[in-house]
């Protein structure tokens, strides 16, 4: 994939939206996209247009998500994120990594898991998404060990992306340099405007799908009224993070009053980094059968907010909310600097929105970081 | 190759090293793999009992004889117990060798100093054979190993053959001496007074982290460079490729930039507790 545009922009109407779908259906895509589930837009099969959220709006603020109708408008993505992000598809909540039998001669054998890996064309991939994207593709795939899991997963997966037009109060992309607007990463993506969109390959496959379609070049006017939108989706933004490093300000403050200050609200539930797109810890489980014949490897997301993350035979690292907060924090803003070259937030707010207590990590971190940062 | 996937590996030899400490020396049973298999002291193994987990535990046998594995295990946890039931001849599952092991290059026509505490010792144990198979390429080497209660003094036999070298010192401590405990009683940085410390050494540590900060800022205060020190580290390792985020110390995972490093790259975090 690259982040090259290979063709001119073209524009698809809204009524043609069906013809993206089935095209992506046609070369063999699942197609996913949002949908409005449960008082929430999540990612689901998606198999017609007028499946997608037409006239709904989300309110999001700290430890508030709330879907509303809007019915005045005809846009289908005019709202920013939901709970999900890419991550699930790729780095499975739960999946069994490998089964061991004993034998009755007691030999140990060990299969891996089949990886359940379906080519799926993710609609709706918004920038901030990407970007955590581009840091989970660093972290399980460009190491040392890739993950064959996340691997085969990843090779499936084409991705239309949507450019955000309509940020919520928790956003901050803008000020981590991830959007609004989806310049890499992406196979198609979408600027939305009333009466269709701005549609645009970034790779082979993407192009080849837009090939078929057969539409017009985008007007002049067109183009400038998606990187309006745009620009004004960045402009926007309450809120922000400073745009420098701040590992070493985080570093130099670890003993700062706040870390309490915040342990006193933070429940330690976990919400933030279930929902952070670019948190990675998973626990591995071993699961036996009753028979204790056979056992399963199974690995799942884990939490570094729980009092198992850190325990090592008799003695916890990070006993109290206290630390893990801090831990948490210094190595999403500080740590991640070092492992991966870039911070580890990309402004998508969701840990703030979906806080039960409405913890921001971007005041936290304006607070610990003070005229350090 | 799938990194996730452990190999079959026997129980050659089970050694009952001390109330609750017990060495497994295991073989690959594939002929293949443990004809390839190699490691360096200081790296570990992931140790798979059926049914009930992996455990990250070092490799202390001799590196040049990679078809035996001895891993030396005190029964603390849940899969520690469950390996602690296990005999010559059960089965249990290998991922490995892990991680960075001890700066033997760097070490090499130099001085060395080890200091130990508890079953700190049994990840150095594989260096100083290494150190006493390859004697001539190094200089005095000396040998600090303290424990909390003198019962729980594993090896003791190899401390007195070690002790007999030339240009060997072979320090003990413990905590709480017993009555057959000839040697120090009090903490084992106390006979740093009467060990052999020279400047130039190259100094490996490990054991509990409060004995090695103590150690450590000894030892630099003696006039060893803090860049010559380092230290194993421990913390909670569940997938042992850098991937599952448990033993991250600071930008580290334990699991691949460590288990040893070099002291100024993590004394900046050392002593901050939560990290």
């Amino acid at each position: 994939m690259s982040g090259n545009k290979e063709q001119q922009p073209q524009f698809l109407p809204r009524a043609s939206f069906q013809r993206l779908i089935d095209a992506l259906r046609a070369a063999g895509h699942r197609c996913i996209g949002p949908r409005v589930k449960d008082g929430a837009i999540v990612y689901e099969a998606l198999e017609r247009a007028d499946e997608l959220p037409s006239g709904i709006a989300v309110d999001q603020s700290p430890g508030q998500y709330r879907v509303r109708e809007t019915p005045a408008t005809p846009r289908q993505f005019a709202w920013a994120n939901g709970p999900q992000a890419l991550k699930p598809l790729l780095f499975a909540p739960r999946e069994t990594l490998w089964r061991a039998t004993r034998s009755a001669d007691g030999t140990l054998s060990f299969a891996e898991a089949a990886v359940h890996a379906e080519a799926i064309a993710l609609i709706g991939a918004r920038a901030c998404d990407l970007a955590a994207l581009a840091l989970q593709d660093q972290h399980f795939l460009h190491c040392q060990y890739p993950d064959p899991h996340y691997a085969k997963r990843r090779e499936r997966l084409f991705i239309v992306a949507v450019n955000c037009s309509h940020p919520a109060d928790t956003c901050f992309c803008a000020s981590t340099g991830d959007g609004p607007r989806a310049e890499s990463g992406f196979d198609v993506a979408l600027s939305e405007l009333d009466d269709g969109f701005v549609i645009e390959s970034g790779s082979a496959r993407g192009k080849s799908i837009l090939d078929g379609l057969g539409l017009d070049p985008a007007r002049a006017g067109q183009v400038q009224q998606a990187h309006t939108e745009s620009e004004h989706a960045a402009a926007v933004q309450q809120r922000n993070l400073p745009s420098r490093n701040l590992r070493d300000a985080l570093f130099m403050n670890l003993d700062h009053p706040r870390w309490a200050d915040v342990a006193e609200r933070c429940l330690s539930c976990g919400n933030c980094t279930s929902v952070c797109p670019t948190c990675f810890c998973h626990a591995e489980n071993t699961v036996p059968s009753l028979d204790g014949k056979d056992s399963e490897q199974v690995r799942e997301w884990d939490s570094c907010f729980t009092r198992g993350h850190s325990y090592i035979h008799g003695f916890t690292v990070r006993p109290d909310t206290r630390t893990r907060y801090r831990q948490w924090l210094t190595h999403k803003l500080g740590s991640w600097h070092d492992q991966y070259g870039r911070s580890g937030c990309v402004g998508c707010g969701r840990c703030i929105s979906w806080c039960p207590v409405g913890i921001d990590i971007t005041e936290e971190a304006r607070e610990i970081c003070g005229d350090d940062a | 190759m799938n990194p996730h996937l452990p190999r079959d590996a026997e129980i050659i030899e089970r050694i009952d090293e001390s109330p609750g400490i017990f060495t497994l020396r295991l073989r690959l049973t594939d002929l293949g793999e443990r004809t390839a298999y190699r490691f360096a002291p200081g790296q570990f193994n992931m140790v798979y009992l059926h049914g009930a987990g992996e455990v990250p535990i070092s490799i202390v046998s001799d590196p040049e004889s990679p078809e035996l594995l001895d891993h030396t295990i005190r029964a603390v946890g849940r899969v520690t117990n469950g390996l602690a039931k296990l005999r010559a001849g059960d089965r249990v599952g290998i991922r490995g060798p892990f991680g960075r092991g001890w700066p033997l290059d760097q070490a090499r026509g130099r001085d060395v100093v080890i200091v130990t505490g508890g079953l700190g010792c049994a990840p150095v144990v594989a260096v100083i054979n290494y150190l006493f198979a390859y004697r001539g390429h190094f200089g005095h080497v000396t040998i600090i190993q303290g424990v909390k209660h003198s019962s729980e003094l594993i090896w003791r036999e190899r401390y007195a053959e070690w002790a007999k070298l030339p240009s060997v010192q072979v320090l003990l401590s413990a905590d709480h001496g017993g009555p057959l405990w000839p040697f120090h009683v009090g903490r084992v940085t106390d006979v740093f007074d009467k060990a052999h410390l020279p400047g130039d050494a190259v100094a490996m540590l490990c054991g509990p982290e409060i004995m090695m900060q103590i150690a450590a800022r000894q030892l630099a205060a003696r006039g060893i460079a803090e860049d010559d020190i380092y230290l194993s580290l421990e913390r909670n390792m569940q997938c042992a490729l850098g991937h599952c985020g448990h033993c991250q110390f600071g930008p580290d995972f334990v699991c691949r930039e460590g288990p040893v490093f070099a002291y100024p790259h993590i004394k900046p975090l050392f002593s901050v507790k939560g990290f």
